[in-house]
């Protein structure tokens, strides 16, 4: 790793206004030692990829509960791909069936939580990561 | 598991911490020995409760096109349903229509698609809105949405004085937990007080307003911020009522409330009680109501999606069911208990009707509803309801003191409080210290699979397809001119509803309506905190 923080953008893509889970997990990230920015509601994959860019993350956790997340993530791959930030680690949560997790996998998705997770294998998956 | 403290040990969901045994010591001094049927309504807000009548079991439903969710809306009837109850998707939500390229990927997804009237007769075809009553969960757009459920009744022949039905309509609790906003609170709350003017004149059955605690529980508060907070926004939206001109008596009988029926048992129950007492303490002292049909607090329930797993779904059926009969035990007029793979998906047809039936067996086997209010008297639940009181009445000074919920909302106060709470929780189930069946504990190495309800992209498509239709075949002067007409009447204080249904009938959009009302309001944007 190349420096002693690792950086997170903990973003809400889409129309989908439940942020419980972004921000419980942005203050676990945050009292696990993480720098941790987190979006605010209903940005685009487009403006996401900026914000990471423009922060200079080492990874983006997208937070999705309204089933768009098949599109909503195939987006932010792709707008990532465009600005060659591909390099930065992609994670997510939310309400995301088992059968969208291989597909989300072969995009280029690192790891995807499913309710019930524990903010610890949050921590540790990141730190493991990267 | 490690052990934890002897006083954290047996503590409520919310962290409240019980005793090991509750006596007459524990009961208030001035005891609140009401009947059911008499203030303070704390034992129920009718004489014979369910010998009466039974509470309304009304299941939320909605997904992909209005053809399909009109077919879901006849099976639940065709199955003992007794009311319908509306979910949009999120671009009608946002109002957005589907063909909004923000829109992409969400139409249909966690709710109906609704985009002009013509999605809206749809919806209702061959359903009577004379003999059902219907409960819409729209809040941002709600007076578009309710102008088109008046307008499809209006062309069904109904007379609106036996048009029934809720719609969510409850803004503030979007401000504090749900966030789907379009407007800043001021036009949004002037948005609320104009449907709920018009209601009282013209639709009187109808309840203009929900205030919900629902999702500012989902959202992680404790049982407690969620009664407080519920009652304050409804004590917000009745003295924005009377700074308008309107008389109390006129529009409280048709304020509804919304509240979670968490894991909880008691707590839950004691909530409800509460709630009844409090409401009616207010309306009466604070403003002034004198009608006993304002002092009632009528509700309804929805068992809590947020304590559902995706872990062993099934599950899911008994939390629901204990859930729900905390509602019944505590009194709710309605009820949605939700279905066993809510944590995964929408509900399949055959999960919808277990939840379904989940209610019939309360109703028709377990022997609750044989008397009114069986748990009145106990110990344990009194105290609880006097304390849940108390402590709501010490949010509401916090909150009066800080101006009211709107001055509480922008400084991101109740937003705060829920914050905090649900981080709590979590750490607490982490630590082990509450057990979540099938997470925490008692998990399988290897879960089954599970079938659950896709919804596709081709909704999208559909809809758009039938937008472009709606455009091409309306009056599109008609419709320049009603939208006109309402961006100019928005910036004045004339109430906007007769306008709004005038926009409705010339088949303007959700979309095109919203974004008028927007180039006046303009946008919130959420503060950071």
């Amino acid at each position: 790793m190349a420096r002693d923080k690792i950086r997170v953008l903990i973003a809400k893509p889409g129309l989908d206004g439940h942020d419980r889970g972004a921000k419980v997990v942005a203050r676990a990230l945050r009292d696990a030692g993480m720098e941790v920015i987190y979006s605010g509601l209903r940005q685009t994959p487009e403006r996401i990829v900026q914000a990471a860019i423009q922060e200079d993350v080492d990874a983006v956790g997208l937070s999705i509960l309204s089933g768009a997340h098949m599109h909503l993530f195939s987006e932010l791959m792709q707008q990532l791909r465009d600005k060659e930030a591909d390099d930065i680690l992609v994670f997510g949560g939310g309400i995301i069936p088992d059968d969208d997790i291989e597909e989300l996998k072969e995009m280029g998705v690192a790891r995807v939580f499913q309710p019930g997770a524990h903010t610890d294998d949050i921590v540790n998956f990141l730190k493991e990561a990267l | 598991m490690k052990p934890v403290a002897e006083e954290s040990r047996f503590t409520t969901i919310s962290g409240k911490v019980i005793k090991r045994l509750y006596t007459q010591e524990d009961l208030a001094a001035e005891r609140d020995s009401s009947l059911p049927g008499e203030f303070p309504y704390t034992r129920g807000i009718h004489e014979t409760m369910y010998r009466g009548k039974l509470w309304t079991m009304r299941q939320f439903s909605g997904f992909g096109t209005p053809e399909e969710t009109n077919r879901r809306f006849q099976f639940l009837l065709e199955h003992g349903q007794m009311g319908l109850s509306v979910a949009f998707d999120l671009p009608t939500l946002m109002g957005l229509d589907s063909d909004s390229p923000l829109s992409a990927g969400e139409v249909g997804k966690c709710g109906v698609a609704v985009d002009s009237l013509r999605d809206m007769e749809i919806l209702f075809d061959g359903i009577d809105l004379e003999q059902v009553t219907t409960s819409m969960t729209i809040n941002s757009p709600a007076a578009i949405l309710l102008a088109m459920y008046l307008v499809v009744a209006e062309k069904q022949g109904a007379d609106p004085a036996r048009i029934g039905g809720t719609v969510q309509n409850d803004i503030l609790k979007e401000y504090i937990a749900q966030k789907e906003w379009i407007y800043p609170p001021e036009p949004s709350m002037r948005l609320v007080i104009d449907s709920i003017q018009f209601c009282a004149e013209r639709v009187p059955r109808y309840n203009s307003v929900s205030i919900s605690g629902y999702h500012i529980r989902e959202a992680g508060s404790t049982a407690l911020q969620e009664l407080a907070f519920t009652l304050r926004d409804g004590m917000e939206y009745v003295q924005w009522c009377l700074d308008r001109g309107m008389e109390v008596d006129d529009f409280a009988p048709r304020l509804s409330f919304f509240f979670n029926a968490h894991n909880d048992f008691f707590e839950e129950i004691a909530k409800y009680r509460a709630a009844r007492r409090l409401w009616a303490t207010v309306i009466r002292d604070r403003f002034g109501a004198r009608e006993p049909r304002s002092w009632k607090l009528r509700f309804h329930t929805q068992t809590a999606g947020c304590s559902l797993t995706a872990q062993q779904p099934v599950n899911n059926v008994v939390r629901t069911t204990i859930q729900a009969l905390a509602g019944v035990l505590g009194g709710t007029n309605s009820l949605h208990a939700n279905s066993l793979d809510e944590a995964l998906a929408l509900p399949t047809e055959e999960n919808a009707r277990i939840a379904l039936r989940t209610q019939q067996i309360i109703a028709h086997e377990s022997g609750v509803v044989n008397t009114v209010d069986p748990l009145g008297g106990s110990y344990f639940v009194e105290t609880l309801t006097d304390e849940m009181e108390e402590g709501a009445r010490d949010y509401f000074r916090r909150i009066d003191a800080m101006g009211g919920m709107v001055a509480a909302i922008e400084r991101g106060f109740p937003q705060r409080e829920i914050q905090d709470a649900s981080y709590q929780f979590q750490k607490a189930v982490e630590r082990n210290e509450k057990i979540v069946v099938g997470v925490n504990d008692f998990a399988l190495e290897e879960e089954p699979p599970i079938e659950i309800l896709q919804i596709g992209e081709e909704v999208r498509e559909q809809q758009s397809r039938r937008l472009e239709e709606v455009r091409r075949s309306r009056d599109g002067k008609a419709v320049r001119r009603a939208l006109t007409d309402l961006k100019e009447a928005a910036a004045t204080d004339r109430n906007l509803m007769p306008l709004i249904m005038e926009a409705v009938r010339e088949y303007a959009t959700v979309g095109e309506i919203c974004a008028s009302l927007q180039d006046v309001f303009g946008v919130y944007h959420e503060p950071a905190f």
